[in-house]
């Protein structure tokens, strides 16, 4: 028991949180990725896949070109090209997005393993820590914020540009139009099919940037499968936040408070340390059966404000096809 | 050139090109490892130049997905994406070790006993699925991926605790299972006659299920369009849990299958990915029972197949999960493009019709 208090404890110590912070920053790439992309209607389902394809391309590039900013782009690229698959499937010859993106997550996955059996163990050049000077030495915000390298930064920008860009822009407007009412945004002259495409596409590029984040930055270096099936993990996170981009943010930092609060209780239960890296998964599926629970949201209506903590309802037309008629 | 045939060319098509160009990109020669798959499979010339132990391993892995199948036929038609099989799948083999190590009786009795419990273990974990879709509002797909996690460190904790191999505990296994409780096969090979009347009859039942009873009917109902179905005084919610609990059925006997008839032990990753190469098959089968056969079949062979490239040719054994990938990948692209023109060709025959 103590065991167990003590472990919890550490969760509280600034090491650490700073230490989930800068772990989460291919989950908040790719989170953020599958957000836009929800957003506007399209399940992106290979996030798994699409995350370890791209992050494979990331490393190559990096390693053959000793450059490891060029790496990203060449991740998100990947990114960009697997969604697009999707988009199109749906888009225009009307296949299911859950079906091309369960085959697509299936046949990346074989994929990255197949080119990447050559590159296990080989260590590329890694994202360089960058201290942010002066913010730095803020006590406890210093280490947790500033403390990190670029990647980790723009990950926690990229947060708050897609929460800016979703919710208080016109043009984030129209996306949340195209997901929610198709046909209304498309009466208002909205260019329905392009936008799908434009917002996979930029979706995609997210969650390769996400992979390229792990190989290069969170666990540096190739190894089969490298992402630990945390893309599926991202699917989860997406409902959880209620396609909120900050609230998602959240889900994904508690993800990662729990994974360090499961290798923190290691040591005190031998015996359970195969299973506890688990326990994150079984604790998705209990918050994701809170948030859809309709007994407790009846209850939350009474207080509005804590309703719109818990809510998770779906853009209105997600997973479904627009036709212009 | 019919739009049937080419929808079955064109796939092949792909695959075969895209597999030779990754295998020139990888720097062998195209023609080896597709031997090497079919030599390691079935033999090489197919069937003749095979050991017998060779096929019979082979149909121990087309046996696990086809029942699989079987079963993801039944949840896809009832509208569901059970990405849990995988789970149900393990659950069923840790079930009928459970049986396996702890119940003595005759073998017949206590084979049947691994299949009953198989079949126990997976239909719990596959209503588990469907009661946290139904009653919780967890999406299908996020219940059951994360039920598969749980399931695999269930497994790894009772081979390396509770369960583990007297003497070291590793994640190699449990002990052998005794002799009474291993299905029986052929000589000298994992073949069991028994495991593939089992596999075969599923898979007419499921073909009956839908062809021929008013449950199966109802089912698609559901599946087709679930608030119609709901108002015709359908309780869709039963059904759907009917669905999951048939397809965790079915799944746990892929898993007793898999434990007593190919591991011969607990293993902590049991389930060999068969449940999502069996998603794969019936995407492929357009979820048509009859077909899942021989496409299960293809599917076993290129993953034994696959397995010897490793030792023979120094490529990775994912060879083989490529081309799966790839083939159902072109063939969904296919059919697609072909609807797709079909439906612009009609478009244009009306507009001039009407012109």
């Amino acid at each position: 028991m103590s065991g167990f208090l003590s472990a919890l404890w550490e969760m509280f110590d600034t090491a650490t949180i700073a230490s989930i912070v800068a772990g989460s920053s291919g989950l908040l790439f790719a989170t953020m990725g599958e957000t836009i992309s929800e957003k506007a209607g399209v399940i992106n389902l290979s996030v798994d896949g699409s995350m370890m394809l791209s992050a494979l391309a990331g490393f190559v590039v990096a390693f053959q070109t000793d450059n490891v900013w060029i790496g990203f782009p060449a991740a998100a690229a990947v990114g960009v090209a697997v969604a697009l698959i999707i988009a199109f499937g749906n888009i225009k010859l009307g296949l299911n997005q859950v079906a091309v993106g369960f085959v697509l997550f299936a046949l990346c996955t074989a994929l990255s393993r197949f080119l990447g059996s050559g590159y296990v163990g080989r260590q590329p050049v890694a994202v360089p820590a960058w201290d942010i000077p002066g913010l730095s030495s803020i006590p406890f915000f210093g280490p947790v914020l500033f403390g990190h390298n670029v990647i980790v930064y723009l990950s926690i920008l990229t947060v708050f540009a897609t929460y800016y860009f979703i919710y208080r822009t016109r043009t984030g407007l129209e996306l949340q139009g195209v997901g929610e009412r198709p046909e209304a945004a498309h009466s208002r002259g909205i260019p329905v099919n392009k936008l799908r495409y434009f917002y996979t596409g930029l979706g995609g590029a997210l969650i390769g940037i996400g992979g390229a984040a792990f190989t290069l930055d969170v666990k540096i270096g190739w190894s089969d499968r490298p992402t630990l099936n945390l893309g599926w993990i991202v699917l989860a996170i997406v409902i959880f936040g209620g396609w909120h981009p900050l609230r998602a943010a959240f889900g994904v930092l508690f993800f990662g408070g729990m994974q360090a609060f499961a290798l923190n209780l290691q040591p005190e239960f031998p015996t359970f340390s195969q299973v506890l890296p688990s326990i994150p998964f079984p604790a998705m599926i209990l918050a994701l059966v809170v948030v859809n629970w309709r007994t407790l949201l009846d209850w939350l209506d009474r207080y509005p404000w804590l309703r719109a903590i818990l809510r998770s309802d779906p853009p209105t037309a997600i997973g479904t096809r627009f036709e212009v008629s | 050139m019919s739009s049937r045939l080419r929808s079955i060319l064109i796939p092949v098509g792909v695959v075969v090109v895209s597999t030779v160009a990754l295998l020139v990109l990888a720097g062998t020669n195209p023609w080896d490892p597709i031997r090497f798959i079919i030599e390691g499979s079935i033999g090489w010339p197919p069937f003749e130049g095979g050991s017998a132990s060779k096929i019979g391993d082979t149909v121990m892995v087309w046996v696990p997905i086809a029942l699989a199948s079987a079963g993801l036929i039944v949840t896809f038609r009832a509208g569901m994406w059970n990405i849990g099989i995988e789970g149900q799948i393990i659950m069923g083999a840790i079930f009928a070790s459970w049986v396996a190590r702890s119940v003595s009786a005759p073998r017949p009795l206590l084979v049947l006993l691994t299949i009953v419990a198989g079949a126990i273990g997976g239909m719990l974990w596959g209503l588990l699925v469907g009661v946290l879709r139904t009653a919780g509002g967890v999406n299908e797909i996020f219940g059951g991926l994360g039920l598969d996690f749980v399931a695999v460190s269930i497994t790894t904790y009772l081979v390396i605790g509770p369960w583990s191999r007297s003497g070291a505990a590793s994640t190699s296994g449990t002990d052998i299972f005794p002799d009474a409780a291993l299905l029986p096969s052929l000589e000298r090979s994992r073949l069991s006659p028994l495991m593939i009347g089992v596999t075969l009859i599923a898979i007419a039942g499921v073909w009956v299920l839908f062809r021929g009873t008013l449950y199966g009917l109802k089912l698609k109902a559901v599946g087709a369009n679930r608030p119609s179905a709901f108002l015709l005084g359908i309780p869709t919610n039963r059904y759907l849990l009917g669905a999951f609990m048939i397809c965790g059925a079915l799944a746990g006997i892929a898993g007793t299958s898999q434990a007593t008839g190919f591991h011969f032990k607990l293993i902590p990753a049991i389930s060999g990915n068969y449940g999502f190469l069996a998603i794969l098959v019936v995407l492929l089968a357009r979820f048509r029972a009859f077909w899942t056969i021989p496409i299960s079949f293809f599917f076993a062979m290129i993953a034994v197949g696959a397995s010897q490239l490793d030792l023979r040719l120094d490529l990775s054994s994912t060879l083989g999960g490529v081309v799966q990938g790839v083939l159902v990948l072109s063939a969904m692209f296919g059919l697609g493009w072909a609807a797709y023109r079909n439906a612009k060709a009609a478009e244009k025959v009306s507009e001039e019709a009407s012109a």
